[in-house]
């Protein structure tokens, strides 16, 4: 039997190692029937339907889906090619009084030298501020969805993703730190630097979640403990709340007696700019933790 | 139209891209492929809002040697709105990854017409 | 500068048109990871390092483990479903002709 060039691989690949349990299992050259595997095209109707409508679907769902796909991307190609020339300097998207005067007085109005975490944190911190709620939201509606059931698992050590692999152990053990340390940096320099609040936590969460795949939920919940979880989330949305609620009651003075603006390009600098991405920071690793926790089934 | 179109690459490709997610979007029936779907399509409009932002030989907005002046950095707007978008498809992702969580455990099948045959024929056994 | 950027760009098509006509999850998820790096390479060519960093975290990092976790949850309970209804299945045609 003919094999294709993704099968030989997928043999090679899974020959003595297993991926995870993954890669499709070769029996005897032909693909067993995975049925959650079964990514072949097209929807059939549902429903009682006569044979003939049912041949009729499966012939016409196809096709008039790939032809609604060719029409939209005819159209958008259409717009596209009315569009200013990419990279032009004068286009209406470009030319705005706004961004202007993001530019020209961020540093002296919010002392951040990245002028994206000036925006998204001072000048649209309220973008931020519902954002991370529908973070917030997103974790607790996973855990209603994956908690709120009544059996609980019988055999607690095969749910988890425990991968008894030295070379990936000792990867661990040299990486986490240093991605863990990395997160911390690119969270605090967010001000200064790229990065900030979402892509520090982000590796945070990240580096969590390899140290927790290595060495397992008791090792991570050492670095951080999984009850303190929701304290941290609560407490970091409750600071940003209050601290840009009071600006914004304010009319929009915020705090800047308190939280001065300072010499741009310290570390202590750009007023509000630094405790909001650590709050942001924390709720972001805290909420991809959870994620895996939750997918993993471990206590929250 | 052709010039057009190629000097406007990095939008057309993300046309395609989008093109392809709402193809995947229609014409696969598992649900773990829709969501990778919906992650493709995802990715490709924020492609097309930050290539809106590009000017053509300017710095990253990211204030250097203290130069404030709006012409010598490329445009800060799609950057900040598009950051916020990513961390919200994660989230949007995990939860359609909870509810296929769901679904598959009730009906040991990620087949949504499989899904939708069985809930079907509970409704009909209701009746 | 243009060919390293068109080379990206025809890489990106190449990836985003292969995670969805792969037939394997596993294989389909992998290029996507790979798509997510690409894109976040690309970012970084639009002078957006932000997003660059953003994406290489979130887009490769977390939404591939994610989704990883729940295949193999599938994974898991598949085995779980067809070691319980191993004698059912014997008798009964459960394939329709899907």
């Amino acid at each position: 039997m003919k094999k294709s060039f993704k099968d030989r691989l997928q043999a090679w690949d899974s020959g003595q190692f297993e991926l995870g349990d993954a890669l499709v299992r070769e029996t005897d050259g032909r693909r067993p029937p995975e049925k959650e595997e079964d990514v072949s095209w097209a929807h059939v109707p549902v429903g009682r339907v006569s044979q003939v409508e049912r041949r009729l679907f499966r012939v016409l769902y196809p096709v008039l889906a790939g032809l609604l796909a060719l029409v939209m991307i005819a159209f958008l190609l259409f717009v596209v090619e009315q569009l200013p020339a990419f990279g032009d300097a004068l286009s209406p998207a470009n030319s705005s009084e706004v961004i202007k005067r993001y530019i020209a007085s961020g540093l002296t109005e919010t002392g951040a030298v990245n002028i994206v975490a000036g925006i998204i944190l001072d000048y649209r911190a309220f973008d931020t501020l519902g954002e991370s709620h529908v973070l917030f939201t997103a974790a607790i509606v996973v855990f209603i969805l994956l908690l709120a059931e009544t059996e609980l698992p019988d055999k607690p050590s095969d749910r988890r993703i425990l991968m008894d692999d030295l070379i990936f152990k000792k990867t661990a053990f040299f990486l986490s730190p240093f991605i863990l340390l990395f997160g911390t940096y690119v969270i605090l320099n967010g001000h200064l630097g790229p990065g900030g609040g979402f892509s520090g936590g982000a590796l945070i969460g990240a580096g969590l979640i390899l140290v927790s795949m290595a060495f397992g939920p008791r090792v991570s919940g050492r670095i951080v403990a999984l009850k303190s979880y929701r304290r941290i989330v609560l407490v970091s949305l409750l600071f940003y709340s209050l601290a840009k609620g009071y600006s914004f009651f304010c009319g929009a003075n915020g705090l800047h007696t308190i939280f001065r603006p300072g010499t741009p390009g310290r570390i202590f600098s750009a007023g509000l700019i630094l405790p909001l991405n650590i709050a942001v920071g924390l709720v972001v690793a805290c909420t991809m933790f959870g994620f895996y926790s939750l997918f993993t089934r471990e206590s929250v | 139209m052709l010039t057009a179109l190629w000097n406007n690459r990095i939008e057309v490709v993300a046309v395609i891209l989008f093109a392809v997610g709402f193809s995947t979007l229609l014409l696969h029936r598992n649900l773990l492929k829709k969501v990778i779907g919906l992650n493709i399509m995802d990715t490709a409009a924020y492609l097309f809002l930050t290539s809106l932002g590009y000017i053509r030989d300017r710095l990253s907005p990211i204030i250097t040697d203290g130069a404030t002046d709006p012409e010598a950095y490329v445009n800060p707007l799609p950057a900040g709105l598009v950051l916020t978008g990513i961390v919200v498809s994660v989230s949007v992702t995990a939860v359609m990854l909870g509810l296929t969580l769901r679904l598959y455990k009730r009906y040991h099948t990620l087949n949504l017409d499989e899904i939708y045959r069985m809930t079907h024929e509970e409704q009909e056994a209701e009746r | 500068m243009d060919i390293i950027e068109i080379f990206l760009l025809s890489l990106i098509v190449v990836c985003g048109i292969a995670t969805c006509a792969s037939r394997n999850l596993m294989v389909s998820l992998i290029i996507f990871m790979a798509y997510s790096v690409l894109m976040s390479i690309v970012w970084a060519f639009l002078k957006a390092p932000d997003l660059a960093v953003t994406e290489a975290a979130v887009g490769a990092g977390i939404s591939g483990i994610l989704l990883f976790i729940t295949l193999k949850r599938i994974r898991d309970l598949r085995e779980e479903h067809e070691a319980g209804t191993a004698e059912e299945k014997e008798a009964g045609p459960d394939e329709e002709e899907l």
